[in-house]
């Protein structure tokens, strides 16, 4: 009975934020992910993959205004080299001033934050037809079922159920709350991008990779924080049992 | 209590100090050589737990304000920032969004241990009175914490939370705004809610001081709720309990390790990684899971000032306890009736929680259809000359359109009231009506009957 409780305890505890999942969607399939489980890692070539898609796809409506281009080189991430990341950087002109303090542009340097591709709020909305693309940079953590839900968002596009009214503008996808969203698929076709590296740009393959490059703007310390919990688990763990024995060695003879 | 043990100093120095400032005394017969009943089990070590925690987040929410931003327009990105450019400001950030959490667990089993063991008795009314003063501290010091990241969740619960002080008669509205700052939740809400964060937990560690001299007057109430005879019931505080709740804190540790270093979002809820916005209500406003039974039961209420009143009714009762309780017996080890009574209650606590979590109207069972509405609706249906295959397919619809269903709320309701007998009428009546087992004579006569082993000895129903 007593064990029971607990059991029951220690589940409903676990469960409680499960048990608010997002109404009527449908619930994302699990993936394979490569930095999965205690010591799963990134893929850093899929990282840079999925930086590329984010760039030639995503990034045309969606800024990352958390990111900075110097993020691109930093270690547990995409691990551009020094160079690679001058580049990527150069390639966007942001507001500067000039000798004359008037207003300019100049190329931008790798302490930059990403550029987003709306000047502000109106402007993203009047070029989407009214919706707001959301800024990605916590975009995995922001959303129920993290990397599936993006995952599945991403692949889930479908042709609109017979009997569903479809607002003027919005796309069928059964993985959105409410079945319509703004976004027509942004992921339509093969080979949107040509990856350096010479793997098949597929449908699958694309979404897959932006969702690694999103997963890691969202939790750029996700390697650091797995190697050290590693480290400081084992440490405890030989710690408890030490004050275990510790604990026995010292009670022995007293009865209690 | 404290026993027949004195303190000597022994050398000039500390004799010297002793008798202008004995810090070293108090030291000494307060915490090293602290006469502990020597039957403790694991329960109580959740006391070296909490105040581990408490240093925990104090520590660790020090170092986050120093590069933390209270600005509407700013708080979150600098949340953000602390996890992307501070050195390991993402387990500071972690350790803290989770300390939190552990902290109310910790919290909820240490006060249902004193419910258990009846440690809220004469004569620790007050040291059961100033747990009640600290667990309200820590709600609200929670709370606060809680709306800094200026997240979708941290807007919207301050906002609900706030609105409850709307329901008091006359004054409700200028509390609100008094509390706001503002007419609405905003920028002042976010700087006063952050001044009173930084303030509160040393109130707490106040109130926890004199927690712990209330503790040490009367000393430890033990599972078997008898008092302690004399030395033989008793070992010194260190280095027996200073290893033994050494042992549950790594143990604990390794719980709230797993958490912050590899699921550390899993505790909170997503919404609040997306940055506030006052003209977006989120789909389900949920406050963070430990206060999921007190939402449960404010919502079981249809009247708000009822369910306000009701909700703090549930934690102010817990003042009442020591004279609620009519039974002269502590420990629930011998009290088979208020034992079972004992776990129902906590599983309506646990019952309420997931209420808490669902949306009001989720269904737990189908009672068929609402007969009258689809009589109306067929009644409705024949006035307009619906007949034969027609009308029993608008009787079908209406039926699978109209139904009855046991709902979340109506399970929170039997909840809250099974909550509120548990103290007002469970037990003080079971006091009255039970019969406990006979008490051993002393701690020590109860621990040699079972063999004076080295295995921890309890009596039945004791260990848990």
């Amino acid at each position: 009975m007593r064990l029971l409780a607990l059991a029951t305890l220690s589940l409903s505890l676990l469960a409680a934020p499960l048990a608010v999942a997002a109404g009527d969607a449908k619930h994302p399939e699990h993936q394979h992910w490569h930095w999965d489980g205690v010591f799963g890692q990134f893929d850093r070539g899929q990282l840079q993959r999925g930086f590329l898609v984010y760039k030639t796809v995503c990034a045309a409506c969606h800024g990352m205004n958390l990111l900075s281009y110097r993020n691109l080189g930093d270690e547990g991430g995409p691990e551009f080299p020094e160079d690679a990341v001058k580049a990527i950087a150069a390639g966007y002109q942001v507001p500067s001033l000039d000798e004359d303090g008037q207003p300019a542009e100049r190329p931008a340097t790798p302490a930059d934050r990403f550029k987003g591709p709306h000047p502000n709020e109106i402007a993203a909305r009047a070029a989407n037809n009214g919706a707001l693309p959301p800024d990605l940079s916590v975009i995995v953590k922001a959303r129920h079922g993290g990397a599936d839900y993006i995952y599945a968002l991403l692949t889930g596009y479908k042709d609109a159920p017979a009997d569903m009214t479809m607002g003027a503008g919005m796309h069928y996808n059964p993985y959105f709350a409410g079945g319509q969203i703004a976004m027509a698929a942004p992921i339509a076709s093969d080979d949107l991008v040509e990856y350096a590296d010479g793997t098949k740009a597929t449908k699958d393959q694309m979404a897959r990779d932006v969702t690694a490059f999103l997963t890691w703007a969202s939790e750029p310390r996700l390697e650091e924080r797995k190697k050290l919990g590693v480290k400081v688990m084992a440490f405890t763990f030989v710690f408890a049992l030490v004050l275990f024995m510790a604990y026995r060695r010292l009670w022995r003879d007293v009865p209690h | 209590m404290a026993g027949d043990y004195k303190y000597k100093p022994t050398n000039g120095f500390t004799r010297w100090l002793d008798s202008r400032l004995p810090i070293w005394r108090m030291v000494d017969e307060q915490v090293l050589n602290f006469p502990t009943p020597k039957n403790l089990n694991y329960w109580y070590t959740f006391g070296g737990i909490l105040t581990l925690m408490l240093g925990v987040q104090i520590i660790t929410g020090i170092v986050l304000a120093m590069h933390y931003t209270p600005h509407e327009k700013l708080a979150f990105d600098s949340v953000e920032r602390i996890m992307r450019d501070v050195n390991y400001g993402w387990m500071m950030r972690y350790l803290h969004s989770n300390g939190a959490s552990m902290f109310f667990i910790a919290v909820y089993i240490h006060m249902f241990r004193g419910l258990y063991y009846g440690s809220y008795k004469a004569p620790r009314e007050v040291l059961w009175i100033l747990g009640v003063i600290i667990y309200l501290l820590m709600m609200a010091t929670a709370f606060l914490g809680y709306t800094l990241p200026w997240g979708q969740m941290s807007f919207w619960g301050a906002t609900v939370i706030t609105n409850f002080f709307s329901a008091i008669p006359f004054v409700g509205e200028a509390i609100t705004q008094w509390l706001w700052g503002s007419f609405a939740v905003d920028n002042s809400t976010l700087q006063r809610f952050f001044s009173l964060h930084y303030l509160l937990p040393f109130v707490i560690a106040g109130v926890v001081i004199l927690h712990i001299w209330a503790l040490h007057v009367p000393g430890n109430n033990n599972p078997l709720g008898i008092d302690v005879r004399g030395p033989q019931d008793t070992v010194a505080f260190h280095p027996y309990y200073t290893v033994k709740d050494g042992f549950a804190i790594a143990v604990f540790l390794l719980l709230f390790f797993y958490f912050v270093f590899f699921n550390p979002n899993y505790l909170g809820h997503t919404d609040n990684y997306i940055p506030a916005n006052p003209l977006v209500t989120p789909a389900h406003i949920v406050p963070e899971w430990y206060f999921l039974p007190f939402y449960a039961i404010l919502r079981s209420v249809p009247d708000k000032l009822m369910g306000v009143i009701l909700m703090f009714g549930s934690i102010f009762v817990l003042f009442f306890l020591p004279w609620l309780d009519t039974s002269r017996v502590r420990s629930a080890a011998f009290r088979p009736i208020y034992r079972q009574a004992f776990w129902i209650f906590v599983v309506v606590c646990l019952g309420l929680g997931w209420v808490g979590a669902q949306t009001t109207d989720y269904k737990i069972f189908d009672l068929g259809p609402k007969t009258d509405v689809v009589e109306q609706i067929v009644e409705k249906a024949k006035a307009d000359n619906v007949t034969g295959q027609a009308l029993e397919a608008v009787r079908t619809q209406a039926e699978e359109q109209n139904r009855r269903a046991f709902d979340a709320t109506d399970l929170g309701r039997i909840l809250t009231i099974l909550y509120f007998a548990f103290f007002l009428i469970a037990i003080p009546l079971i006091g009255v009506v039970e019969t406990p087992k006979a008490l051993p004579r002393s701690i020590s006569e109860a621990v040699l009957a079972h063999g004076g082993s080295s295995q921890p000895a309890r009596p039945q129903g004791a260990h848990a």
